[in-house]
């Protein structure tokens, strides 16, 4: 390989030549040849053969380039905690992200084949194809933000879970009395029974004031009702004011919509109500017997504060989303075109058969399909060996070093900061060492093809 | 379960047929809704992209850009205003079209040339070199920076437009050549004969009949090598300083990406629009580029 352009530009060995080797006629026929292929065999050289060769070199030596080190590079780009968070990285990539493309693809290629606006679909998934990974790297890093009223994902979330889990007026209270007990996850229970008939005083204080309910009204305590329980639950504390814990005292104000339940002996919770303006709050028509009040839990519960997508944690699973938004379009395709080679005749035999739609996608369609998904999960393989712009354009700057992976390893160490040409070269190194397999392949499937 | 007793009374075949159809009729809303979803989400991020690039950053702050379909007054061109009175901006627009242009025309020349060498000429070794050309299809961008860098320093080219898009050019040769060759291959050999018995010279039936004939094989690359160069990040990032495409000045910008939200999403929406008009304008071609690339 290193020496093609020389090779090409040089007279042929004559036993290599076809008939009539030697004459001045199949000199000009190569000479001709050599002038077809040189600008090819330049570009080839200098850009690729060329430094290839030079960073293989490069990577036996310290970081001036002057001093021969061994394996020293190698060493530490196996023991230097960043870059083995790369590798990890990039291993987790290589085992998830092309499985998952070629599945996603098949299963969209698989069922758009008999749906009528397949196109739309198709080009849908498609277009992200065109566009940069690194674009499509910003626009899902606006995707994400964690904020949920700028962050689309959080907000789609945020709406979901408010209506299973309706964030409630107070984020957090104590009791104002040690009649009360419980924390914010728990509730307050009222530590003694109540029973139809009685009134109770639910006091709460440690209120943040932002957080009190702008319609709230002068607390009052409620009149007792035949059959039925009745209470307030109250700031029992006014600023400035004269405020005794367990009393009602003036410029002390109601709490609406905390959440006040009626418990039976053993906890499970018989009725739920919500206290009005002033405070108070009723439970009409209780059966005879002994109950607890507790103000409930989700008084307490807190407005979704948007899953840190690119974060640390996350950051690495939340990219490789991202990128399979990109090529899923590209599995699709290939895999759809493999699709429409399949005899239709195949199929149908089979179904009339009896087979199942299922058994005809897992006995007749994958295996069938099997050269096309192997050639697009190779594809898939070297593209997510060599994945760099997303992971740049995504990754905040605090969570770059949890999302690094090998490539962007290797511009980081080279080009970004810390300019160890020594060690870049080892890491571009061990990424070339990663795609030679696949090239073997690549060299074998040509092979048979000639 | 009408159906169950339909089967006592007609014969069996009958009844699968009918039974089949309704659980395909039945069978296939699920699949439309399931499509319709996954169909939005994948339309939903550079839709996202779009209005937050149409939004007054203080408006993007207080309520993401789903906001404009209460309040579609909020709409405004004043970030792309903003965007064309940027120097730097403007200035990185016109870098990527000079580095996408010079970077798809340079290399479709130097592809052509190699790849009817290889389909139609004859040399020795021609299948073993053509071997090495798809071994260099693998070979990592990364592999060639550190040498590259010294080199473009050492003779000139450093922080040059013509830098990256010769970089871009022999990066993409592999391929090229790969998909010309292949194209080329399939031209009847009759042509070809006939027009060297009637004394053309190579040179002509090269731009005579190859040419012509390739032009959807040099389409397809044309437009594969136009969106690689345009969108290049790695490359313009490490040989430009002062010479930055869209890409690299969008990512000079990332740093606050809070507080410049608003240049970021405009520009990456001019740095996204100008692949995609390419791509729906020439999606025949971009498809037929891509089975021929991978399936082949």
């Amino acid at each position: 390989m290193t020496s093609q352009g020389q090779e090409v530009t040089q007279a042929p060995p004559p036993e290599e030549a076809p008939a009539g080797g030697g004459t001045p006629g199949a000199w000009r026929k190569y000479a001709l040849a050599a002038g077809f292929l040189a600008p090819a065999a330049f570009f080839l050289l200098v850009w690729i053969v060329y430094p290839t060769v030079m960073t293989v070199i490069r990577s036996f030596y310290d970081r001036p380039g002057d001093s021969f080190v061994g394996l020293a590079n190698y060493e530490t780009l196996f023991t230097e905690e960043r870059l083995l968070t790369a590798i990890r990285n990039s291993a987790l990539w290589i085992f998830i992200v092309p499985a998952l493309v070629t599945a996603i693809g098949l299963i969209f290629a698989v069922l758009t084949e008999r749906v009528r606006w397949a196109v739309a679909f198709k080009t849908a998934v498609f277009m992200p194809m065109a566009i940069s990974a690194f674009a499509a790297g910003v626009l899902w890093r606006i995707m994400y933000i964690q904020d949920p009223e700028r962050g689309a994902l959080n907000a789609g979330i945020s709406a979901v879970r408010d209506v299973v889990r309706t964030p409630g007026p107070l984020t957090t209270a104590t009791p104002s009395t040690e009649d009360l007990t419980g924390d914010v996850q728990q509730g307050f229970e009222l530590d003694q029974d109540v029973s139809p008939g009685d009134t109770a005083l639910l006091g709460l204080t440690a209120i943040r004031a932002p957080e009190i309910p702008e319609d709230a009204e002068q607390a009052v305590r409620p009149e007792a009702m035949q059959g039925g329980i009745t209470g307030v639950v109250w700031r029992d504390f006014s600023p400035g004011g004269e405020s005794e814990p367990g009393r009602i005292d003036e410029g002390e104000l109601g709490l609406p919509g905390v959440v006040v339940e009626l418990r039976d002996e053993g906890g499970g919770v018989v009725e739920r109500t919500e206290a009005a303006a002033d405070g108070t709050f009723a439970f009409e028509d209780v059966d005879d017997g002994t109950y607890r009040l507790a103000v409930g839990a989700n008084t307490f519960y807190q407005p979704f504060g948007g899953v840190s997508w690119l974060g640390p944690r996350l950051v690495t699973p939340s990219i490789m989303i991202a990128y399979i938004w990109i090529w899923a379009g590209f599995a699709m395709v290939i895999i759809a075109a493999g699709l429409a080679a399949i005899s239709r005749e195949v199929l149908e035999a089979a179904r009339t058969d009896g087979a199942t739609e299922w058994q005809v996608f897992r006995r007749i369609t994958v295996p069938m399909l099997a050269p096309v998904l192997t050639v697009v999960f190779i594809t898939m393989l070297i593209n997510v060996i060599k994945v760099f712009d997303i992971v740049l354009a995504i990754a905040p700057g605090s969570a770059v070093n949890q999302a690094n992976v090998i490539a962007l390893a290797m511009w980081r160490e080279g080009f970004s900061g810390v300019n160890d040409f020594g060690v870049a070269s080892a890491v571009a190194v061990f990424l070339f060492l990663l795609v030679i397999p696949i090239l073997a392949i690549n060299i074998r499937r040509f092979r048979r093809e000639v | 379960m009408a159906t169950a007793d339909a089967a006592a009374h007609e014969p069996v075949v009958v009844e699968e047929s009918t039974a089949t159809r309704i659980l395909r009729t039945l069978g296939k809303a699920p699949i439309h809704a399931f499509l319709v979803i996954v169909g939005l989400f994948w339309l939903v991020p550079a839709f996202g992209l779009f209005l937050t690039s149409l939004l007054a950053p203080a408006d993007f702050n207080q309520g993401g850009w789903w906001q404009v379909f209460s309040e579609p007054g909020l709409l405004t061109l004043s970030n792309y205003q903003n965007l064309l009175e940027n120097d730097a901006m403007r200035s990185a627009f016109w870098t990527t079209v000079q580095i996408a242009v010079l970077g798809t025309a340079i290399p479709i020349f130097v592809a052509a040339t190699a790849g009817y060498a290889f389909a139609w000429l004859e040399f020795p070794g021609r299948d073993w070199w053509f071997i090495g050309v798809i071994a260099m299809l693998v070979v990592p961008l990364q592999m060639a920076l550190i040498p590259m860098f010294r080199f473009y320093n050492n003779i000139g080219i450093f922080d040059s437009v013509l830098g990256i898009a010769l970089f871009h050019t022999a990066f993409g040769l592999p391929f090229a050549i790969f998909l010309l060759r292949n194209f080329f291959i399939g031209i009847p050999k009759e042509l070809l004969e006939a027009a060297r018995i009637d004394g053309a010279s190579e040179v002509r039936i090269f731009l005579r009949l190859i040419l012509p004939l390739g032009l959807p094989a040099i389409a397809s690359l044309a437009i594969f090598q136009f969106l690689w160069t345009w969108n290049d990040l790695l490359v313009a990032l490490t040989f430009g300083r002062e010479t930055q495409p869209l890409t690299v000045a969008i990512f000079s910008q990332l740093r606050q990406f809070g507080a410049n939200i608003d240049l970021i999403a405009s520009a990456s929406f001019v740095s996204l629009a100008i692949p995609l008009i390419v791509f729906f304008a020439f999606q025949r071609y971009f498809v037929q580029g891509l089975l021929a690339g991978s399936v082949k």
